[in-house]
């Protein structure tokens, strides 16, 4: 322990307070009834009341919203890893001609940084006129593209880091591109995936425009439904705070088992 | 065209159907989700778009949406809002992430669980930090007037008076987006050289002085391009806003990415929508390539 430096200590736990506070005040506003909240106790007894209103009234949508949620986060972090590790792959190590891969990259480098409301409207119209909106299908496609270029940043990154030596080797035994990717890279790039696949889950997970935009209540995330609690004419609050409290949930997990896959997903993907 | 011809074949060949296989879908979905899309959204700008009887019609208007835009209500106060909220935010965000990164980059223990705890907000969805800061900013009720109040400040109406809403969201993009920052500077930091910091110290050089003198500029280039890229980023902003404000009161906290939400969703206006996103694109292209040049010197990612 180096003593001198326990004055940059209180700071540090300062600052972890003001972002844990606000967590603490909403799960804790999960577990009060509306008079509670509304007057604003600091004491209160828990109820469930909150939580039994989300799954047990009878026009409860979040267990099906939680299910939306689920498939559509995983089938779109699936078709991100395999589209950009294929690509990045076959970008970053068999020699395609330079201005090809600059312009690929370039391009999804614009693209990651549009704000998506410029181009969903025109998602939407297309969705509409193929019989697409409405569908976890749409958003699923809308998810894989807009974390696609993250997802192809980062394994490029990733793939970037085993030596060129070793496909090499692999080439000289007599293997052909798809068995050097599958029995060289993949194994080798397996951390890496992990990453991308925590990161590109979680922001699935998290999305609100995407979905807001291309489902109605049956096919709709849960986020979607925690903004609908606040947009009533009477807030309710109670449902809106365990609806972000049951949300919040994945990425926590995620956060305590595998912090280390993501600090270095976030770096890889913003560093560059 | 008989070279044409060779270059297709060739594309076709045994020798490169792994090429062709693991780039197609990555190239199908580039075009037919952004390119078609971006396109479409330039078409539609010169257009005014009807819907009648579950279908669309289409008109052409030309330049006018483009030359309505200055006159529309939301158009140019959303921008400068975006501006204001961006820039406000970013200086923040890179002051507070700047001394936090330091701070972490000299402690020893507690390191991991710093960082962990920092990272959570910009792990949850960006609607639950709005309904977070909806219960703590409500007026009769929330956790920020009751602790105001102890210090005998009467109670405000953060998010519902036009003076505060606007620094009421900023706030909270602030308390948002400060752990991004930091963990790239910390970064930053760490990938320092150590001997500098040692020499100093033998010649007798202040820790502040250090910092000032060492740290600083070493790291100004890692400075300047989190700057730029937080600030395109801080466009995208629209969670948050439609659960807080919804872009209110008045025109208060309107932000770019909610004016072409409430025209193409709400008011149906495809034509107009789309001329706005036009404006919008022009303007976080020119900062993209901005930060793009000014990260030039530092980007080695092409077939290292």
């Amino acid at each position: 322990m180096r003593n001198r430096h326990s004055f940059v200590f209180y700071p540090l736990v300062a600052y972890a307070i003001v972002v844990i506070a606000p967590f603490l005040w909403i799960a804790g506003t999960a577990f009060k009834r509306q008079i509670d909240i509304l007057q604003g106790k600091i004491i209160f007894t828990p109820v469930l009341s909150n939580f039994r209103q989300l799954f047990d009234s009878r026009e409860a949508t979040f267990l099906n919203d939680l299910y939306n949620s689920s498939v559509i986060a995983v089938s779109s972090t699936a078709l991100v890893l395999v589209i950009a590790t294929a690509a990045a792959f076959t970008l970053q190590r068999l020699s395609m001609p330079k201005w090809f891969i600059n312009v690929i990259f370039l391009w999804v480098l614009i693209f990651y940084m549009l704000p998506p409301i410029t181009f969903i409207g025109a998602w939407f119209i297309m969705a509409d006129y193929i019989g697409l909106f409405n569908t976890r299908f749409a958003v699923i496609l809308g998810h894989t593209t807009i974390n696609l270029p993250l997802g192809l940043w980062l394994m490029a990154t990733f793939i970037n880091e085993i030596p060129k030596e070793l496909l090499e080797a692999a080439r000289v035994d007599g293997c052909n591109n798809r068995q050097i990717f599958s029995k060289v890279i993949v194994p080798l790039v397996k951390p890496g995936l992990i990453s991308t696949g925590v990161i590109v889950f979680i922001f699935s997970w998290n999305d609100f425009l995407v979905a807001l935009t291309l489902t109605t209540k049956a096919t709709q995330t849960v986020p979607v439904s925690i903004a609908t609690f606040a947009q009533e004419y009477e807030i309710r609050y109670g449902a809106m705070a365990a609806g972000s409290f049951i949300s919040t949930i994945p990425a926590l997990v995620l956060l305590l088992i595998g912090q280390k896959y993501i600090v270095k997903g976030l770096l890889a993907g913003a560093v560059k | 065209m008989l070279k044409l011809n060779r270059i297709l074949k060739a594309i076709f060949s045994e020798k490169y159907r792994w090429h062709l296989l693991s780039l197609s879908p990555l190239i199908a979905f580039l075009f037919i989700f952004t390119l078609l899309p971006i396109s479409n959204v330039v078409l539609m700008s010169f257009f005014n778009v009807e819907w009648s009887h579950g279908a669309s019609v289409w008109e052409f208007v030309g330049f006018s949406n483009y030359k309505d835009l200055p006159g529309n209500r939301f158009y140019i106060p959303g921008i400068i809002n975006t501006i204001i909220f961006a820039v406000i935010a970013v200086i923040f965000q890179m002051i507070i992430g700047f001394f936090l990164a330091l701070m972490v980059s000299k402690i020893t223990r507690g390191r991991v669980i710093f960082i962990t705890v920092f990272l959570l907000p910009i792990l949850i969805p960006p609607i639950v930090i709005g309904s977070i800061w909806k219960l703590m900013y409500g007026f009769d009720f929330g956790v920020i007037n009751q602790i105001t109040a102890l210090f005998g400040i009467f109670p405000k109406d953060w998010l519902g008076s036009k003076e505060l809403a606007l620094m009421s969201v900023i706030i909270v993009d602030i308390w948002h987006w400060t752990p991004f920052v930091f963990l790239l500077l910390l970064a930053g930091i760490e990938s320092l050289p150590e001997d500098v910091y040692e020499a100093a110290t033998v010649d007798g050089v202040s820790q502040w002085n250090q910092v000032k003198h060492i740290t600083l500029p070493l790291l100004m280039s890692t400075l300047i391009v989190t700057m730029i890229f937080r600030i395109v980023v801080a466009f995208k902003v629209f969670d948050e806003i439609y659960l807080l404000t919804s872009g209110g009161p008045g025109t208060a906290t309107e932000v770019l990415s909610f004016s072409i939400y409430r025209t193409f969703f709400n008011e149906d206006r495809v034509g107009m929508g789309s001329a706005m996103s036009i404006g919008a694109l022009f303007l976080v292209s020119i900062l993209t390539v901005m930060a793009i040049l000014l990260s030039r010197r530092r980007t080695e990612w092409k077939n290292a």
